[in-house]
C-alpha cells in the first residue's frame, strides 16, 4: 500500500503542478509550478533511472526554470497581450484542464499495452505532462506560457522516453534542448520588448 | 584525426569562436574560407582510407565515440560534405553583400556543423536532437534583438520542437517491430508517430504556414538559408529510416501516402504562387513546393527515384541562394517586397530582379535552367505510376510559373523613375551573376554536377530496391 501511494504521489504532484501552470497568470506563480514540475519528474524517473541520472533532469529543469526567471522581472510588469481566439477565463481552463487528464486517464491503460512493465504512474504522469503541454502550446500565444507549455510537453516525453531509453548522450543532448528551449524563450521575451530596445544586430 | 572532428567539432568550435567577433567583412570571409577549405578537403582527402603525401602516409578515422555512442563518416560521406560546405561558403560570401555576417556567418557554421553531426550519428534517430538544437540556435539568427517576435518564428519554433518527441518514440516501437516483424499493430503505431514527426519537421501540408510567416518577418536571406539547410538534412534522415526498415521501404501505403503528402505540398504552395503579391512568400511557397517535390522523388520507391533526390541538391541549393539574396537586395530597397513596391524594380536593380525571377523560373522547371531537368525527370518517373497524379504535379509547377511571370511582369513595369540603372553594390551584382551564371550552366550541362552525385546513392544502399 506505502509503495503504490509512494509511487502516486508524484503523479499528484505533477497534476497539480500542470494544473496550476496551466490556471496561473502570475509568471512567478508558473515558475513555482514549472519547477514543482520538474521535482516530480524527477521522482518518477529514479523509478527506472540510477539516482545521478535522474537529478540531471531535475538540475535542468531548475536552471531552464531560473532562465526564464531571470529574464522576466526586466521586463514590463503589465500583463501580456493574448492573440488568441480561445477564451481565457480560468473556468475555460479549468474545463479544458479536465477534459485532459480524463484522457490521460482513459488512454493510460492502451499506453501500458505499448510500454508494458514500467508502471502505471510513470505512464500517467508522462502522459499527464505531454498533454496539459499540448493544451498549453493551443490557447495562448504569449511566448512565456508557449515556453512553458513546450517544457511541459518535454517534461513529459522525457518521463515516458527515459523507460526505453537509458542513453547518457541522449539524456545531456535532451538537456541542451531543454536548456535551448528555456534561452530561446528568454530571448524572445526580450526581444524588443520597449520601443528603446537597443540595436544589437542589423536587421 | 578523425572525420567526424573534422566536419563537426572544427566548424561548431569556429563557429563558437566567431561569436566573440563583430566585424562583418572578417566574419564572412573567414566562415566562407572555413567551409570553402572544409568543403574542398571533403573532395580530396579519402575517410578511412590511407592518403600518401610523398613519403607520408595520412589516414582520416571515420569513426568518433562519444559517451557510448558514435558519430560515423564514411568515404561516400564525401561528397555530400563538399556539397554542404561549398553552398554554405556561398551563403557566407552573401552575407557579407547584404551586411548580415554577424547573424548568420558564427550560428551558420555552428548549424551546419549540427546538421552534419545528424547525418553522422549512430543510432541515427538521435538526428532528431541535433535538427531540434540547430533549430533553436537559428532563433537568435532569425530575430535581431531589436524586433518584436511574430507568429512565424514561434510556430517555427512549436512545430519543430513537437518533431523531437514523436520521432524518437518512433524509433524506439520500430526497434520492436524488428523483434516482432508480424505485430501489424505495432508497425501502424510506429508509422504513424513517425509520419507525424516528419508532418512536423519538413512542414508537411498543412503545417507549412510558419514558413511564409517566417518569411515576412525576418530576413528573407537568413530564412533561405535555414529553408535550404534544414530541409536536406530532414529528407537525407528520412531516407535513413527507409534504408533502414524494410517493412518502410517495401509499404506500398507509405509511399502512396509520401506521394499524396507531396503532391499536395506542391499543387497548394503552387496555386497559392500563382496569386501571391508578396515576394518573400513567392520565395516560400516555391521552397514549400521543393520539399514536396523531393517527397514525390522519393516515393516513387525506385532508384531513379533516390538519385532524383540527391541530384536535386545542388539545383536546389544554388536556386535558393540566388533567390533569397536576390530578394534580400531588394527588401533593402523596397521594403516591403510587395508587387506594389516593387514595380519597376528591374530598372533600379536589375541583378536582383533576374535573380529572382530566374531562381523563380528555375524552381518551376523552365527550360534552360537547372531546374528544368529534374522536374522532367520526375514527371516522366511519376507519369509511369499516375497520369492523374503527374497532371496535378503540373498543375503546381504550372502554379509557380504563373508566379513567376507575373513577377518579371511587375518588375519591368515602368516605376517612378525614367531610364535603366543599377544600384546594387558590386559585391551583390558580381555573386548575383555567378549565382545565376551556375543556374543557367546547371540547366544547360546537367551532367557537370555527377562527378559530386555519383558515390551518394552508396549512403542508401538499400533503398531504391524495393518495388512498389
Amino acid at each position: 500500500m506505502l509503495t503504490v501511494l509512494l509511487a502516486w504521489t508524484p503523479v499528484a504532484l505533477l497534476l497539480a503542478a500542470s494544473v496550476g501552470l496551466f490556471l496561473s497568470r502570475d509568471w512567478r506563480w508558473g515558475l513555482i509550478f514549472l519547477a514543482a514540475q520538474y521535482l516530480g519528474m524527477f521522482w518518477l524517473m529514479t523509478l527506472h533511472w540510477p539516482f545521478g541520472l535522474a537529478s540531471i533532469k531535475l538540475v535542468t529543469g531548475w536552471m531552464a526554470a531560473a532562465t526564464l526567471g531571470v529574464t522576466r522581472p526586466g521586463l514590463s510588469e503589465s500583463e501580456p497581450s493574448e492573440a488568441s481566439p480561445w477564451p481565457q477565463g480560468r473556468l475555460f481552463r479549468l474545463f479544458i484542464a479536465a477534459i485532459a487528464i480524463v484522457l490521460v486517464v482513459a488512454a493510460t491503460p492502451q499506453a501500458e499495452t505499448m510500454i508494458p512493465g514500467v508502471g502505471r504512474p510513470v505512464l500517467a504522469g508522462g502522459l499527464l505532462l505531454a498533454g496539459m503541454g499540448l493544451i498549453q502550446l493551443g490557447v495562448t500565444a504569449d511566448i512565456l506560457k508557449i515556453t512553458f507549455g513546450l517544457l511541459t510537453f518535454m517534461a513529459g516525453f522525457e518521463i515516458l522516453y527515459a523507460t526505453v531509453e537509458t542513453s547518457i548522450l541522449l539524456a545531456g543532448l535532451l538537456s541542451i534542448v531543454n536548456l535551448g528551449l528555456a534561452l530561446s524563450g528568454a530571448y524572445l521575451l526580450t526581444a524588443a520588448p520597449t520601443e528603446e530596445a537597443e540595436e544589437e544586430f542589423p536587421k | 584525426m578523425s572525420a567526424p572532428l573534422l566536419w563537426i567539432v572544427l566548424p561548431i568550435a569556429l563557429g563558437g569562436f566567431l561569436l566573440f567577433f563583430r566585424d562583418e567583412r572578417f566574419l564572412a570571409r573567414m566562415s566562407a574560407a572555413s567551409a570553402l577549405a572544409l568543403g574542398l578537403l571533403a573532395l580530396v582527402v579519402p575517410i578511412d582510407a590511407a592518403l600518401l603525401l610523398g613519403p607520408f602516409s595520412f589516414k582520416l578515422a571515420g569513426t568518433l565515440n562519444v559517451l557510448g555512442r558514435s558519430f560515423i563518416l564514411q568515404s561516400e560521406h564525401g561528397s555530400l560534405l563538399a556539397i554542404l560546405y561549398g553552398l554554405a561558403a556561398m551563403w557566407f560570401f552573401g552575407a557579407e553583400a547584404l551586411g548580415l555576417a554577424r547573424r548568420l556567418a558564427p550560428l551558420g557554421l555552428i548549424i551546419l556543423g549540427l546538421t552534419v553531426a545528424a547525418l553522422a550519428v549512430r543510432p541515427f534517430l538521435f538526428a532528431a536532437v541535433f535538427i531540434e538544437i540547430a533549430v533553436l540556435l537559428s532563433v537568435p539568427m532569425l530575430l535581431p534583438l531589436s524586433q518584436k517576435p511574430g507568429r512565424g518564428i514561434l510556430r517555427y519554433v512549436i512545430f519543430q520542437t513537437l518533431a523531437l518527441p514523436f520521432i524518437l518514440m518512433a524509433g524506439w516501437l520500430l526497434a520492436g517491430v524488428e523483434a516482432s516483424p508480424g505485430d501489424v499493430t505495432l508497425t501502424a503505431q510506429s508509422t504513424a508517430m513517425l509520419a507525424m514527426g516528419f508532418a512536423f519537421l519538413l512542414s508537411i501540408f498543412p503545417l507549412y504556414t510558419w514558413i511564409v510567416m517566417l518569411l515576412e518577418e525576418s530576413s528573407p536571406y537568413i530564412v533561405g538559408f535555414l529553408l535550404w539547410l534544414l530541409p536536406q538534412a530532414t529528407v537525407l534522415f528520412g531516407m535513413g529510416f527507409l534504408d533502414r526498415y524494410p517493412f518502410l521501404r517495401l509499404s506500398s501505403e507509405l509511399m502512396t501516402a509520401l506521394r499524396v503528402a507531396g503532391l499536395l505540398m506542391a499543387v497548394s504552395a503552387g496555386l497559392s504562387a500563382a496569386f501571391q503579391r508578396r515576394l518573400g512568400r513567392l520565395m516560400g511557397y516555391a521552397a514549400i513546393a521543393e520539399t514536396g517535390f523531393l517527397l514525390v522523388a522519393l516515393s516513387l520507391g525506385t532508384t531513379d527515384g533516390v538519385q532524383l533526390v540527391f541530384m536535386q541538391i545542388i539545383p536546389r541549393g544554388l536556386g535558393l541562394t540566388v533567390w533569397a539574396l536576390s530578394l534580400a537586395v531588394i527588401q533593402s530597397h523596397a521594403d516591403p517586397p510587395t508587387f506594389a513596391n516593387a514595380q519597376g524594380i528591374a530598372r533600379r536593380l536589375p541583378f536582383a530582379a533576374a535573380g529572382v525571377i530566374l531562381a523563380n523560373f528555375s524552381a518551376a522547371g523552365l527550360p534552360l535552367l537547372a531546374g528544368f531537368p529534374l522536374r522532367l525527370i520526375l514527371l516522366e518517373d511519376l507519369a509511369t505510376l499516375s497520369s492523374a497524379q503527374t497532371i496535378w504535379l503540373a498543375l503546381g509547377l504550372l502554379g509557380l510559373m504563373t508566379g513567376a511571370a507575373r513577377t518579371l511582369g511587375v518588375a519591368v513595369l515602368p516605376g517612378a523613375e525614367a531610364g535603366w540603372s543599377s544600384r546594387e553594390t558590386r559585391t551583390q551584382a558580381a555573386l548575383i551573376a555567378l549565382g545565376v551564371a551556375a543556374l543557367v550552366a546547371l540547366g544547360l550541362l546537367p551532367q557537370v554536377s555527377q562527378f559530386l552525385l555519383k558515390d551518394l546513392p552508396a549512403l542508401f544502399e538499400r533503398l531504391g530496391q524495393g518495388a512498389l
